[in-house]
């Protein structure tokens, strides 16, 4: 697909992106699994780009090529106009604050023997930033805006429901000011109510704090709702982009098409009157 | 797919199944509280619950299957004109598996990583009878042949983790029948899988309740997967019943203030979202309740947004609005 960029300003601008990973088979032999095949895409400031896939497509190598977390085996990432696949690790560490992610399940991503205000205001500690006072008056006021009742700072996150781990996830990743949020299934793992809440509180940030996300998901229905553009990824490659409305009702795609005719659906009662 | 007809007896029966768990702290808290509901032949019971709600408890308490802590209070489990919370151990032990089986949740713990799948499958088979290898390897096969009808033979040799997730998933629904049970429980069957393997997994489940005559309790937290799948669905709410009745009334007219809350609170339909993007979905506010600290009145009564003076005060009885359709709620009668 000839993906071109408008000329108008992009955070992140992804150039033909790929990745792949040695494996040594059975007798030694080497294998190469080839992760992403050459993706190419771009994400305008404080908006939000759904990337919808099923298992195995590449989305979370992806993610973690983006958050400097792999090093990309050919190809460019271009955030805030610094080519940073050209960095050394040095520079990296200096980028990694910008770019957080938030993944499925708190319970494996986060320590639960930790208090929330711990794992708060860790990241602030590793980057050596603050004091240790106002490391701690910032993971408050952090859980505040995330909505984690004040009594519950000093609770470990073991105490905490699937709901209030997320938002200490999200409080955590938001501890360095970050630019662009990487969201690889943060609501997946989640109860339909609950996803709702933190669907809610996704936006009200992105508003708020004027953030950029990359919504990793295979929940089409959610992805319709959160981002404004969506890009289905398969075995590595994008095989459609653009609009979410467009994506949602004039799919190009076959694999687009599969995934919107398999998410699950109800009948008209998801359209009961919004209570207020 | 069954007429719900009263008249024939049901094959399952729950009455008032209360279940608590102990912490190591010493703390109860009631994880089932006084459930009752039944399942009919070749029925297919939809059971939508939210974390705390206790439906994998039900999963397990229905066998008695509940780790150490838990423990069943009171309650009549009635299988099969059987009492299975009175049964002694050996005649649960000819039922589990056989006439009742459970799948339970994260099918790549359900499997031993090291054995081989026709393996695990025979080992089902011979919990239950006793044949010679060749008949039961046979039998394997063709329990495989059920659930992967192009390649059963490669996949008996397989191992777990050369299987995908909705390959294992398979493999769970494989030994599940091995025996010919009437009922099949499963416990989020596909909560860990795509969409489209999702849809595979309910397919293969909608043609073996046919073939089999089973029938079948699905256990999900998502409304979305029993539309098109159950009969009659049960909603749950912290240990109890909130609501019971055919799958069209419940997820197209619910009359619960819970399930009406909880079914607003999902994104809309996939066409549908044009008007409403990134605007806020509506929330159940609050947070579900500490099981811990007993009620006096409504369960759901803190986040509700009918609730009435009355609310509080005791527990709400089941009025029926239809005929097959009953509400735990005061808003409809006392």
């Amino acid at each position: 697909m000839g993906l071109r960029y408008e000329n108008t300003e992009r955070l992140l601008i992804v150039e033909n992106l790929r990745k792949f990973y040695a494996r040594r088979g059975v007798l030694g032999a080497k294998k190469e699994v080839i992760a992403l095949q050459g993706v190419s895409f771009s994400i305008r400031p404080q908006s939000t780009v759904a990337l919808v896939g099923e298992s195995g497509s590449g989305k979370s190598t992806l993610a973690f090529c983006l958050a400097c977390m792999e090093r990309p085996t050919s190809g460019r990432i271009i955030f805030q106009g610094d080519e940073i696949t050209a960095f050394d690790e040095k520079q990296q560490r200096a980028v990694r604050p910008r770019i957080q992610l938030v993944f499925q399940d708190p319970a494996r991503s986060l320590n639960l023997r930790f208090s929330a205000l711990e794992l708060v205001s860790e990241p602030l500690l590793v980057q050596g930033r603050l004091g240790k006072r106002e490391r701690e008056d910032r993971a408050r006021a952090l859980l505040a805006q995330v909505g984690l009742p004040p009594e519950k700072a000093l609770r470990r996150a073991e105490e905490f429901s699937g709901g209030q781990r997320q938002r200490v996830a999200i409080a955590r990743a938001l501890a360095l000011e970050p630019k662009l949020l990487i969201l690889d299934e943060a609501l997946s793992a989640l109860d339909c109510s609950v996803q709702a809440q933190i669907a809610n509180l996704l936006l009200e940030l992105q508003s708020s704090l004027g953030l950029t996300y990359l919504f990793i998901t295979h929940d089409f229905a959610m992805a319709g709702h959160l981002a404004d553009e969506i890009a289905v990824m398969e075995r590595g490659n994008i095989v459609e982009l653009g609009a979410a409305d467009r994506v949602l009702l004039e799919p190009q795609h076959e694999v687009t098409r599969r995934l919107i005719a398999a998410t699950p659906r109800l009948g008209p009662a998801a359209h009961l009157p919004q209570v207020v | 797919m069954a007429n719900p007809t009263n008249f024939i007896s049901p094959l399952l029966q729950v009455q008032d199944l209360h279940v608590a768990y102990l912490s190591r702290a010493g703390h109860k808290s009631s994880a089932l509280a006084g459930l009752s509901f039944e399942v009919r032949p070749g029925e297919t019971l939809g059971i939508l619950g939210e974390s705390g709600s206790g439906k994998s408890t039900l999963a397990a308490a229905l066998l008695r299957l509940l780790p150490g802590n838990g423990q069943i209070e009171r309650g009549v489990v009635l299988f099969e004109g059987q009492d299975l919370l009175q049964a002694e151990r050996r005649t649960l032990q000819r039922i589990r598996g056989a006439r009742i089986s459970v799948i339970f949740q994260e099918p790549s713990l359900a499997l031993h990583p090291m054995i081989r799948i026709g393996e695990q499958i025979k080992d089902v088979l011979a919990a239950h009878e006793s044949s010679g290898g060749s008949v039961m390897r046979q039998k394997t096969l063709q329990l495989l042949a059920e659930v992967f009808p192009a390649d059963a033979a490669r996949i008996a040799e397989s191992y777990p983790h050369q299987l995908s997730g909705g390959q294992q998933q398979r493999v769970l629904i494989a030994q599940a029948i091995a025996c010919g049970p009437s009922l099949v429980v499963a416990d989020e069957p596909t909560a860990s899988l795509d969409p489209s393997t999702q849809q595979e997994i309910l397919s293969l489940f909608r043609k073996l309740r046919e073939q089999l005559h089973l029938s079948l309790i699905l256990i999900t937290h998502n409304p979305a997967l029993l539309a098109g799948m159950a009969d009659r669905v049960l909603v749950m709410y912290a240990g109890k019943a909130a609501e019971i009745g055919t799958a069209e009334k419940v997820l197209a007219s619910p009359q619960h203030p819970y399930t009406r809350a909880l079914l607003q609170s999902m994104p809309s339909r996939v066409e549908m979202h044009a008007q409403r993007r990134k605007s806020p979905l509506a929330v159940i506010p609050g947070e579900t309740p500490n099981l811990e600290v007993p009620a006096t009145g409504c369960r759901f009564e803190p986040r509700c947004p009918d609730r009435m003076e009355m609310c509080t005060k005791r527990e709400p009885v089941v009025v029926n609005v239809s005929e097959s359709h009953s509400v735990s709620c005061f808003k409809y009668g006392e």
